[in-house]
């Protein structure tokens, strides 16, 4: 496979057919948090797709440069998380001093990404795909895209659940996960199609 | 053996160490001044953000003072007379009084006085059934009675009785949630030192009227002629109160001949709890 077929393979299969929350079920907290109205959906889908991208490189070089010559790949996890974390943070420092109009609009998505599984969860994939540095960040690229496409959908369907009257047992957070569920299903349907067309 | 170990925890260690310096570096030479007015304002603000003081939340009004632009301490209306208070000592600005609302419902069209026109079986809420021909009752001004406002209310002054909404003056905050929320715009705030209020909105003629609402103002100028201090019009067939010159003695609620008028007691829970 060429490495423009591999790239468009990363994109196609992280946004639709291993969409983190909706396939992997990683970062179910954001997706039901924040996925009550749209403008909330945009900021925290913009600060994943950033935050990720960058953890994706930054964690590509710490592991590469550090942990691999120290056989330190075990202590990926806790590394990565100290690593995330630090990030963020200086992220968000430097945003606020440098680009007020994108820390406005990311608002408290920024600092909540910390403790966000998907990130975390997209640095261990990449080393564990054995992916090289541009397909590293194209996946946490990728991976955020299709964190941000879940969210938006859902909050379509969290729309119309509340026009809709459910038992009262079912009101409020049972419907919603009942919603949550169908709603991955409907991904299903995207199963082997990026083999199929880049393979 | 012990080599793994020790090399795990030194690098480990010098990860976290260089993170934290970066990060200390960072937040020294990067830093922001914020305004420190800002915390403190929005701290005695209620955070309601109901938006009566004209901004787009308490997040809005706090950052229009810090910044100056915004000179008037007395627009918080939930927060009241407290409020203006504290923000008049935190701002080093003199205190106005805040002029207490309440919120009155101009409808006494309850299931006993009118009728409904259709059947309506659509969502139970009165911003759908107003695009279904302009509502349901016989009469169109009136208050629907599904109980929108009722919804709203952070303070749940409001209840329905008889398909018809009414509030518990004394427990309203004069925030104006319902206001905005009624499609027939049939809640006012008012100023709760006022006593008398037109509870009606139907601007068709008497006779109509009559016919559609048995509580309905049918524009006699019964009130316009007897009313001691001539602050009663009928304009569009129906009465409008001028409270500039109402003196609040209900003398107009006595003499309608329909009961269109109300005057009793509108004290708003701010004043109530005094």
């Amino acid at each position: 496979m060429s490495a423009g077929a591999k790239i468009l393979m990363i994109l196609f299969s992280m946004i639709f057919t291993e969409n983190y929350v909706l396939v992997k079920f990683v970062a179910i907290c954001p997706f039901l948090g924040v996925s009550q109205n749209f403008k909330s959906c945009i900021g925290m889908s913009g600060a994943v797709i950033f935050v990720m991208t960058l953890a994706s490189a930054a964690t590509y070089a710490i592991y590469h440069s550090l942990m691999v010559p120290f056989g330190l790949e075990y202590l990926s996890t806790i590394i990565f998380i100290l690593v995330i974390a630090a990030l963020v943070q200086f992220v968000e420092i430097v945003l606020k001093k440098y680009i007020k109009p994108l820390y406005n609009a990311l608002g408290i998505y920024l600092p909540l990404i910390t403790t966000n599984c998907a990130v975390l969860a997209v640095t261990l994939l990449n080393i564990s795909n054995e992916y090289n540095f541009l397909q590293s960040c194209v996946d946490g690229f990728a991976a955020g895209v299709g964190f941000g496409l879940a969210l938006v959908l859902f909050c379509g369907v969290r729309k119309t659940l509340e026009r809709a009257k459910p038992p009262k047992a079912f009101e409020g957070l049972p419907i919603t996960l009942v919603a949550a569920a169908l709603t991955s299903m409907t991904f299903m349907g995207f199963t082997g199609m990026a083999e199929k067309l880049f393979g | 053996m012990s080599s793994d170990i020790l090399n795990a925890v030194w690098v480990l260690a010098a990860l976290g160490a260089v993170s934290a310096v970066l990060l200390i570096i960072a937040s020294k030479y990067m830093r922001v001044p914020v305004d420190e007015k800002f915390p403190k304002i929005r701290e005695k603000l209620p955070g309601a953000n109901c938006g009566a003081c004209g901004y787009a939340g308490c997040d809005g009004y706090a950052a229009a003072l810090a910044s100056g632009e915004e000179k008037a301490i007395n627009r918080c209306v939930p927060g009241s007379d407290a409020v203006a208070k504290e923000l008049s000592e935190l701002l080093g600005v003199a205190y106005v009084e805040v002029v207490d609302q309440v919120a009155v419902v101009r409808c006494r069209g309850d299931c006993n006085s009118t009728s409904a026109r259709a059947d309506y079986q659509g969502i139970e809420s009165c911003a759908a059934a107003k695009l279904a021909f302009g509502g349901t009752g016989a009469c169109i001004f009136g208050c629907m009675g599904f109980g929108d406002c009722v919804k709203v209310c952070p303070e749940h002054a409001i209840v329905l009785r008889d398909g018809l909404a009414r509030i518990n003056s004394a427990a309203c905050v004069g925030c104006g949630m319902c206001v905005k929320t009624c499609p027939n715009s049939v809640i006012m705030l008012m100023a709760d030192v006022n006593k008398v209020v037109v509870t009606c909105r139907n601007r068709d003629k008497g006779a109509l009227t009559h016919k559609e609402c048995s509580k309905g103002c049918i524009a006699c100028r019964k009130c316009e002629r007897e009313c001691p201090a001539s602050a009663i019009t009928v304009k569009d067939n129906l009465a409008v109160i001028d409270y500039e010159k109402c003196t609040g003695c209900g003398h107009c609620a006595q003499v309608c001949p329909v009961g269109a008028i109300l005057c009793r007691d509108f004290t708003g829970a701010h004043k109530g709890q005094k």
